[in-house]
């Protein structure tokens, strides 16, 4: 498999402002994901792991550094270009959905592609297909609310694919499931998410799926202290 | 996206009830209170518009409205007669008295005496009777809201012997005309007759009522017989405004509907900037989800545009309609009698719809805007 790279992070930190104080949360992170491989970021509570991703993926705006996706410096872009940079390229995967509870499954799913003026109709045509191929097309027409938690991570997960992003991020996805369906779930991504020239990130904390990573990022204190495709024997 | 927009916001029943309702009645409550103000208070001019012929209003200088006159002696006529440009002048005469009803009540009515020759000065249309009534003795035509107000026990009016200052007096007819801001009993009746019913000061005549030539307007014509005749002239159009303004000036009328108005502005505030505040706090997390997926600040701007106007578009057709069905179904009161909505008055609601909506949508969206996408992933 050539080893396209999806991300880039040069030199980056994370400040924040808490009263008075400032804490630095990343301290220079540099680092590589590659597409084609389900990478996941551990770390304690607090370490900066959904600060990472969130830079990652352009929703947070690093304080130094540089963020590469797919050839482009993200955060050299201007406000509108960013959006619709995430808009083509990055679905999400937020840990408690938000689904918008007034729309079906269908449309839910179809946010993105409506979002990037598809027509109604064709766009939930397309989130249909997605749905079923996560096997809960049978439930296209209900609402979130008529929905069970892990059928609504499903539309969630369908939300997200639907545009055929090239990077998925993912913000703790089992940690609300049993062990059965949380392996479900990363087979599901890695099955859907990852391609040749797709990369995933999900951070996690769940010990039991530990298994199915390509890569893993151990973040401690703002730094990343282990890359390898295995957990280090002191965790 | 905007369909995304309607449905969230529809999809929320309660609260989309709510803002409709909260729309609806500010709409309702500024549109009803001030077409009852406008319609109030054009009452002060009901004489001036019952009174379907005259150009000029010629009077005493110190006159001021229809009902707040001083009489002249009678020679100002001829004067009047004497400009050149007035194509006739008749005199009119509108004087207080009192009547003692069959039930032996005291009741204050307003007597209008018209020229006895042309009868001009009687409203344009009869009920019942013909203006010929009048040349039959002790005649009076009594105007339709004063006839059911006088004759409560339904009694027929017509024919109805009524006691005036001592004098003899027989309904013979009944005139369609517009209550004045009181709603006195009007009694109309020839100029002749009505000198016997008004108590005698040597000067009686309250008003010469004049029609201008062709070729004048009805400016020039009222600035020509000020000129000439020393008395006060004035336009139909200044006197109904005179008769307006006296009841603003001294009434607590504009400051009591203002306070309702008002009060409709303020409630609107509350409930629809209260309730959109809730909803966009409730859909906060959606927004923040859209905002990260790729919604731009603009799109979410045009999206809560529309969740507004959505609101406003509904809520103002519901209270235009309520206002419109108010009016109607109390047409037949005779409180109301002649009311009508304004064209103005639907747009100055609509404007303060506009602000309502204008006020809350903005400040909700602040929050919006200021929704960091990365809040998502908390
Ligand atoms: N917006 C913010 N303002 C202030 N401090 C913040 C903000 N976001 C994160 N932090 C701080 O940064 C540190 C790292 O937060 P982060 O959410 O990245 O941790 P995490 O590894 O995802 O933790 P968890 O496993 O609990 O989700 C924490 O100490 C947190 O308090
Ligand atoms: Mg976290």
């Amino acid at each position: 498999m050539s080893q396209q790279v999806a991300i880039t992070t040069r030199g980056v930190t994370r400040d924040f402002q808490s009263g008075s104080q400032t804490i630095t949360v990343l301290h220079g992170i540099d680092t590589e994901i590659r597409a084609g491989e389900l990478t996941y970021v551990v770390g304690e509570s607090g370490s900066g792991k959904t600060t990472l991703i969130s830079i990652m993926c352009g929703i947070l705006w690093p304080t130094k550094g540089e963020v590469t996706v797919f050839g482009t410096d993200i955060y050299d872009l201007d406000d509108t270009a960013l959006v619709d940079f995430r808009l083509e390229n990055i679905g999400f995967i937020f840990q408690q959905y938000n689904l918008i509870p007034s729309i079906d499954a269908a449309s839910n799913a179809a946010v993105p592609l409506i979002a990037q003026g598809m027509d109604r109709h064709e766009a939930r045509e397309k989130a249909r297909g997605m749905l079923e191929k996560l096997n809960i097309g049978d439930q296209a027409d209900k609402l979130p609310n008529q929905l069970s938690g892990g059928q609504q991570q499903r539309v969630a997960i369908a939300r997200a694919l639907v545009h055929e992003p090239r990077l998925v991020v993912c913000d703790e996805p089992t940690a609300a499931l049993d062990a059965n369906s949380g392996r479900r779930v990363m087979d599901l991504l890695r099955e859907v998410a990852v391609a040749e020239d797709r990369a995933c990130i999900i951070v996690t904390h769940d010990n039991r799926v530990f298994d199915l990573a390509d890569r893993i990022l151990v973040l401690e204190d703002g730094l990343i202290t282990h890359d390898g495709k295995e957990m280090p024997d002191d965790h | 996206m905007l369909w995304i927009a309607i449905r969230m916001l529809t999809g929320d029943k309660q609260k989309f009830y709510g803002l409709v309702f909260g729309i609806a009645f500010s709409t309702l409550l500024i549109t009803q209170q001030l077409t009852i103000f406008i319609n109030l208070i054009e009452r002060g001019a009901s004489a001036v518009y019952s009174e379907p012929t005259a150009d000029v209003w010629v009077m005493d200088p110190v006159s001021r409205t229809p009902d707040v006159n001083f009489p002249m002696p009678a020679t100002a006529l001829d004067k009047v007669r004497g400009v050149p440009g007035v194509e006739w002048a008749v005199p009119h005469l509108r004087a207080g008295a009192s009547v003692r009803t069959s039930d032996g009540d005291l009741e204050g009515v307003s007597i209008v005496g018209v020229d006895d020759a042309t009868l001009i000065g009687l409203p344009k249309r009869l009920i019942e009777g013909d203006i010929s009534v009048l040349s039959q003795p002790d005649s009076v035509i009594i105007d339709d809201v004063g006839a059911g107000k006088l004759f409560e026990n339904g009694a027929d009016p017509i024919g109805a012997r009524l006691e005036l200052n001592d004098q003899r007096a027989v309904i013979r007819g009944i005139a369609d005309a517009i209550p004045t801001f009181t709603s006195q009993v009007t009694l109309y009746t020839k100029y002749s007759q009505a000198l016997n019913y008004v108590p005698g000061t040597r000067n009686r005549m309250t008003f010469v009522i004049a029609n201008a030539a062709d070729g004048i307007t009805h400016e020039e014509l009222a600035s020509r017989i000020e000129e000439q005749t020393g008395l006060r002239a004035r336009t139909r159009e200044e006197f109904a405004q005179d008769g307006i303004d006296f009841i603003i000036e001294n009434t607590g009328i504009p400051l009591n509907f203002g306070i309702t108005v008002a009060l409709g502005f303020i409630v609107g505030v509350a409930i629809v900037g209260l309730t959109f505040s809730l909803f966009i706090r409730d859909n906060i997390k959606q927004f923040g989800a859209l905002k990260a997926i790729g919604v731009t600040n603009a799109k979410i701007r045009k999206m809560v545009t529309v969740q507004a106007g959505l609101v406003g578009l509904i809520g103002y057709g519901l209270g235009i309609l309520a206002t419109v069905a108010f009016i109607w179904g109390f047409s037949g009161n005779p409180d109301f009698k002649g009311f009508y909505i304004p064209w103005q008055i639907p747009l100055i609601s609509c404007a303060a719809v506009f602000v309502i909506l204008g006020l809350t949508g903005w400040l909700s969206l602040r929050t919006v805007l200021k929704t960091e996408p990365a809040a998502v992933f908390r």
